[in-house]
């Protein structure tokens, strides 16, 4: 039984006199994906942080309907540079008040392919492996939903199956995920498309 | 509370292994004072007069030169946002953001303060007098300076505006405290700038969090 996670009615953003999106209606449900298209500045980043709340400056009703505030992994990625990847990690659980386990971190840190760095500092790291660090949130955390801004930028291919098989994952425990990106998802799940203009 | 241990010793780590934006306002404030005595000569009577002002204006200006950073990696690498984000309170990290900006900016000054009052020919009293005015008065400048600073902190170069808004905020501050040191070394009572002082700390305590993190909030809107 799928239970509804999200509901948007009438939403609308303009920005510097440049109407991004209006009238936009949808809904998200457990167990979905929701990718939002579009070329670039046309306002997918800016929907996703209008869902969150991060945008206020828009119009139009959106009622979440979850416990736990989404998970959110935006173009500034939350990392702090002078701290490791596990202090990184640890600092993403207390923020969403969450017991981390020291197992579940080892675990996310193996399957994000970042063994060896455990104790390196973020500004040592490569872009990519920065992002995987980010990513890492979602593997530490049960939150069911995420909410993802061009997560699959400056990902190896391995990464990127990676990442297709964590999504799918998510999905298949009912969890509903948003994401904006260019590249094709490939799961094994029915994809709903937004596209902004 | 489990937030703001995390985040005092998360920026505490974080300064460790960066130590020179915590280095620069000390040294700063050590080189200004050293530098009144070479430039008005070093004339005991004349320099005991005016230390009290020359420290507090030295203290505020370190203060302030550390001021500006208090938000500003945390907003630039998307921290801030995640914070806001999580539901938690933002008063409560904003309050561990100013314990641990008083920390590493306050509390080395008021460590600082029998040498600079050394330096400057003050006597027993008025040193003592000195270090507790500052230690009263520092957390208000942190508790205070974080207003601007989370003001100014989407703003490319907002250094000097976080000056402008704060300096008037900490004018009485100012005013008592040296005002204290001077009673102090003529020998009178100074309990009443204490409890002044005092005043104004909790009532900062109290409010300016609030401010803080409502400014945090449209900093991050957007």
């Amino acid at each position: 039984m799928a239970n509804q996670m999200l509901q948007v009615r009438n939403a609308g953003c303009e920005r510097d006199g440049r109407q991004l999106f209006e009238d936009l209606s949808f809904s998200l449900a457990t167990g979905e994906l929701l990718q939002i298209v579009g070329g670039n500045g046309s306002g997918k980043s800016t929907l996703l942080r209008v869902l969150l709340g991060l945008y206020t400056d828009c119009q139009g009703d959106i009622n979440w309907s979850v416990d736990e505030a989404p998970l959110y992994l935006g173009h500034r990625l939350g990392i702090k540079q002078s701290l490791t990847v596990i202090e990184n990690l640890r600092w993403f659980g207390v923020l969403r008040e969450a017991p981390v386990s020291q197992d579940r971190i080892d675990e996310a840190v193996y399957k994000l392919g970042l063994t060896g760095f455990e104790d390196s500092l973020c500004a040592h790291l490569s872009e990519g492996q920065r992002k995987r660090v980010a990513l890492g949130q979602f593997l530490i955390m049960d939150n069911p939903c995420w909410v993802m801004d061009e997560p699959f930028s400056a990902i190896d291919a391995d990464g990127l199956s990676f990442l297709m098989a964590i999504l799918q994952e998510h999905l298949d425990v009912n969890g509903a995920i948003i994401i904006s990106t260019h590249q094709p998802i490939t799961i094994d799940r029915p994809i709903n498309t937004l596209a902004l203009q | 509370m489990n937030l703001f241990i995390a985040s005092v010793q998360r920026d505490l780590l974080v300064h460790f292994r960066h130590p020179s934006e915590v280095l620069n306002p000390l040294v700063f404030f050590i080189v200004v004072i050293s530098l009144f005595p070479l430039g008005i000569g070093p004339e005991p009577g004349q320099l005991k007069e005016i230390a009290p002002g020359i420290v507090w204006v030295a203290a505020l200006l370190a203060t302030l030169m550390s001021m500006d950073s208090m938000f500003r990696s945390d907003f630039e690498d998307g921290s801030l946002e995640q914070v806001v984000l999580s539901e938690q309170s933002t008063f409560i990290f904003v309050l561990a953001k100013v314990v641990s900006h008083w920390l590493l900016s306050g509390l080395p000054l008021v460590l600082l303060m029998p040498l600079a009052a050394l330096l400057l020919f003050l006597d027993e009293a008025g040193t003592w007098a000195l270090t507790l005015s500052l230690l009263l008065v520092s957390p208000t400048l942190s508790l205070l300076g974080g207003i601007g600073a989370a003001l100014t902190v989407g703003l490319p170069r907002g250094g000097l505006l976080v000056t402008i808004l704060v300096m008037p905020l900490y004018v009485p501050v100012l005013v008592l405290a040296t005002a204290m040191v001077q009673a102090a070394e003529a020998g009178s009572d100074t309990i009443g700038y204490v409890y002044w002082l005092l005043a104004i700390l909790f009532g900062s305590v109290c409010l300016a969090p609030i401010a803080t993190a409502a400014a945090v909030n449209v900093a991050t809107d957007q």
